[in-house]
């Protein structure tokens, strides 16, 4: 039986976020990694760090989650590959100019001043190689990408250093009430503490019906494409309006085409399946913005595979009838960008109760109360 | 995951390309060597309905390249009767029925039968009720010091230089390494007329006791034996210079190739050499049955891993059959036996043939395969792979397209990187165009050998589509079939 303040379970980005911050004010804190750290949709995302076009109810954290991107190397040690390349989303029409006007004047209005409407002159001047008929775009000049495996295993390793014990090859099996405390039953062993995070990602559906919670979710398996080495042509992230895309030259030159057309999931298997008829809508979306692309070799396509809730948003929070059990997952399809502030957020739930950062619009009660409704 | 289909329902379900209402065929062939060839006109005796994809314009395989061609040319001959075999069954195939897609790579085989092949323009979907992979051997990786240097390739790439546009390398070329090919190919380029400096063989000197146990099956599989010695006696007489007892050979030169160097016993030996070819066997090409998630052993008398099938080369995938090389080192002979008992399998599988009948059909091809089987333990255990190749040092690069040596891999063990996937992570080794093919086996030895653990127990990568690389522009265009339809 091993003691600690906080069990969190989970080793990908928002677990060991979490695990960083409870260590970082000297709780002593387990991780149960039922793999390794970053396994997961953690350490193979298309590591997109944007405040574009981020659902309003997700703007406040998301814009308060960008400094310590900016600051990255002074909160875990290492720059984690990321730039601050710039989001760029693409308008092919004036209609779909028209539809970015609309919602930057929206986000004005909340207060936010990040996302800037440009012009077609100045979208050739940002992406040359842009095909000719896009008309114009929205930009976050600093929003940025990073290595998603070496930005997770950074968070893991700065946590380790901070004193919070990763146990890798640890899966929970068990999760029992006793005595006001937890007691987390692994496959290797056995541990007990007040506070327990579940950061399990796919598989956290499963461990909240663990303690009773039972949330409306499904498991998505985005896919990504990389492609071969290719001369540097693009620096800013690029989405576009009316088509399902994430495109990006990363440093060493392979281009990740993204996006979220889905593959299959296998939550018992551990395993995603790519689906090639859908991937080939993310290749079409890609050689329609870019035409060089077409020549392009991809290299590997794969899929990760995570939690996504039917308003597509996370929860955070704690959960509605478990004591001392805090959720932070179903982040849908775009969770990595909040991973550094998630574990503040956290932190602050596990050791003050309550948090400052606006996190109301994640609550975990929110699908009881739609469901009573 | 799209349900299996029953064999004869014929709907597609929503969702599917438009080239895909075409009725799913009995039987899908992907690769056109002995196994694919054969399996594919033994299908089409017994009525089912066959397609074969195969990357190569003509059938033949690697073993039977351009088989054809080198018939119509007059050059057959002087590639020996052994390979002029390999004619009939290409006329054979010809003749079956079969539907052929030559030049076409099947990039992505799914465990429902679903196979997407590309002629280099676009992409298909071909369907069957049941997929045979006869994809073949690759070459053994050798990474030696210096073996990523311009000049140095490998036995493999160099016979289809000469298979397939006549090229012969020049007096300047050395060949090392071991394994009937090395022998095979010096004596294919001194009847054709060419040369080569030297072979430095690198079997083990004194035949192992673990050989000597196979015996037996050297005697039944004489003829084999005789074609090695005929090989050598070639060699003597064309005054090939061949160094035996080699145990260590080096690459050496600035920015290509300009020096080799060897180790007999304690004493190395150095030459001018203005090409290198490498071969050290060959090993299954399991690229598509692990990206189909297929169950794999590792076979520790053949040191590779291979999938896991029956006596008719059936997968624990219902629809995917394995059969030559590719699911286990046997050579062309036995290829094409194990083609024909896949096709007898799969007929019974789908109903056409009773178990029975299979049985008795089968029952000959056994027998042939028995025989041609004779001389593999011995082959194997005489032509066992060095140690120091699976597990190279810590200098010497594992990973060519990213340029990750075995020190590296080592390092990423001591970090905790129990498994290949993770020192993928770590490394970007077996990030590049070639899926880890070149750097699999090595990082799996490198693994083992740091843990002090079997293969079997590290794993393998995990492949992702595609199996080969794929232009972006032909993967989309099975999106603007969809569209279109």
């Amino acid at each position: 039986m091993r003691e600690a303040d906080a069990i969190v379970v989970g080793g990908g980005l928002h677990g060991c976020s979490a695990a960083l911050q409870l260590a970082l004010r000297g709780r002593r804190v387990i991780v149960l990694e039922r793999r390794h750290v970053g396994r997961h949709a953690s350490g193979i995302n298309a590591g997109g760090v944007r405040r574009l076009g981020r659902d309003l109810a997700e703007v406040p954290l998301s814009v308060q989650g960008m400094p310590y991107w900016h600051r990255i190397r002074e909160l875990v040690g290492d720059d984690c590959g990321f730039t601050a390349c710039g989001h760029v989303k693409v308008a092919e029409s004036a209609q779909e100019l028209e539809t970015l006007e609309k919602r930057a004047r929206t986000v004005r209005g909340l207060g936010f001043d990040h996302e800037e409407v440009i012009d077609a002159a100045e979208v050739r001047r940002l992406v040359p190689a842009l095909a000719p008929h896009c008309v114009g775009a929205m930009v976050v000049r600093d929003d940025g990408a990073a290595d998603p495996f070496r930005t997770t295993l950074a968070f893991g390793t700065r946590a380790r250093e901070a004193g919070a014990a990763i146990e890798e090859g640890e899966a929970v099996v068990g999760i029992e009430r006793q005595a006001g405390s937890w007691l987390v039953i692994g496959t290797r062993g056995r541990y007990r503490a007040p506070v327990v995070v579940n950061a399990a990602g796919a598989w956290a559906g499963r461990l909240a019906a663990l303690v009773g919670d039972v949330f409306p979710m499904r498991t998505r398996a985005s896919m990504m494409i990389v492609t071969e080495r290719m001369p540097p042509f693009v620096l800013p992230v690029i989405g576009a309006v009316g088509r399902a895309l994430s495109f990006k030259q990363s440093p060493s030159g392979t281009v990740i085409i993204g996006g979220g057309q889905q593959g299959r999931a296998d939550l018992d298997q551990e395993q995603g399946w790519v689906d090639v008829t859908n991937l080939a809508k993310s290749a079409g979306a890609a050689a329609a913005l870019f035409p060089r692309m077409r020549r392009a070799r991809i290299v590997r396509s794969w899929c990760g595979i995570e939690a996504e809730m039917p308003d597509r948003l996370p929860v955070i929070d704690f959960s509605p009838g478990a004591p001392g059990f805090i959720h932070v997952f179903g982040f849908s399809g775009h969770g990595f960008q909040l991973g550094p502030i998630c574990g503040v957020a956290v932190a602050d739930l596990a050791t003050r109760g309550t948090t400052d950062l606006p996190i109301a619009s994640f609550a975990a009660r929110r699908f009881a109360v739609a469901e009573a409704a | 995951m799209h349900g299996r289909r029953a064999p004869g329902h014929a709907h597609p379900p929503a969702g599917r390309s438009a080239r895909a209402v075409s009725t799913p065929f009995d039987f899908v062939v992907i690769g056109g060597g002995p196994a694919g060839l054969a399996a594919a006109v033994q299908a089409r005796q017994l009525g089912l309905t066959v397609t074969l994809i195969d990357e190569q314009p003509e059938p033949g395989g690697q073993i039977y390249r351009a088989v054809e061609r080198a018939e119509a040319e007059g050059r057959a001959a002087a590639l020996g009767e052994e390979y002029r075999h390999g004619l009939a069954l290409a006329r054979a195939f010809r003749d079956c029925g079969a539907t052929y897609l030559a030049s076409h790579q099947a990039w992505q085989v799914e465990r429902d039968g679903r196979v997407f092949a590309t002629d280099g323009t676009a992409s298909r979907l071909i369907e069957g009720h049941r997929v045979l992979v006869a994809v073949g051997a690759i070459e053994r990786p050798v990474p030696i010091p210096g073996w990523t240097l311009p000049g140095v390739m490998t036995v493999g790439a160099a016979q289809i230089l000469h298979k397939s546009i006549g090229l012969l390398p020049d007096a300047g070329v050395w060949i090392a390494g071991s394994g009937p090919l090395t022998l095979h190919f010096a004596a294919e380029i001194v009847a054709a007329g060419g040369r080569v400096a030297g072979i430095l063989d690198t079997a083990r000197a004194s035949i192992p006791g673990t050989a000597l146990a196979h015996l037996g099956g050297v005697l039944r599989g004489w003829r084999y034996l005789a074609k090695g010695l005929g090989y050598l006696a070639q060699l003597r007489m064309a005054d090939i210079r061949r160094v035996t007892g080699v145990e260590a050979v080096e690459a050496a030169g600035d920015s290509r190739l300009e020096r080799v160097r060897w180790r007999v016993g304690s004493q190395w030996n150095e030459a001018p050499a203005s090409g290198l070819l490498l071969h050290e066997g060959v090993i299954p090409n399991t690229q598509v049955t692990l990206a189909l998630g297929c169950a794999h052993d590792w076979d520790p008398v053949q040191q590779c891993f291979r999938p896991r099938a029956d006596a008719f080369g059936a997968t624990d995938v219902e629809a995917i059959i394995v059969a030559g090389d590719c699911g286990g080192i046997g050579g062309a002979r036995v290829a094409e036996c194990r083609g024909r008992l896949a096709a007898l399998g799969a007929a019974a599988a789908l109903g056409r043939i009773t178990p029975e009948d299979r049985d008795r059909r089968a029952e000959p091809v056994r027998r042939e395969l028995e025989g041609h089987d004779a001389i593999r333990g011995f082959l194997d255990a005489l032509y066992s792979p060095a140690p120091e190749l699976l597990a190279p040092s810590d200098d010497v690069v594992a990973c060519r397209c990213e340029g990750v040596t075995a020190g590296r891999i080592r390092e990423a063990v001591s970090l905790g990187c129990l498994g290949p996937n993770q020192v993928k992570s770590f490394t970007r080794c077996g990030m590049g165009p070639c899926q880890g093919r070149m750097c699999g086996p090595t990082v799996t030895g490198v693994i083992a050998a740091a843990l002090g653990v079997l293969p079997q127990e590290v794993g393998t990568f995990r492949i992702r589509p595609p199996l080969k690389p794929l232009r972006l522009g032909e993967l989309a265009a099975l999106a603007d079939e969809e569209r279109a339809a």
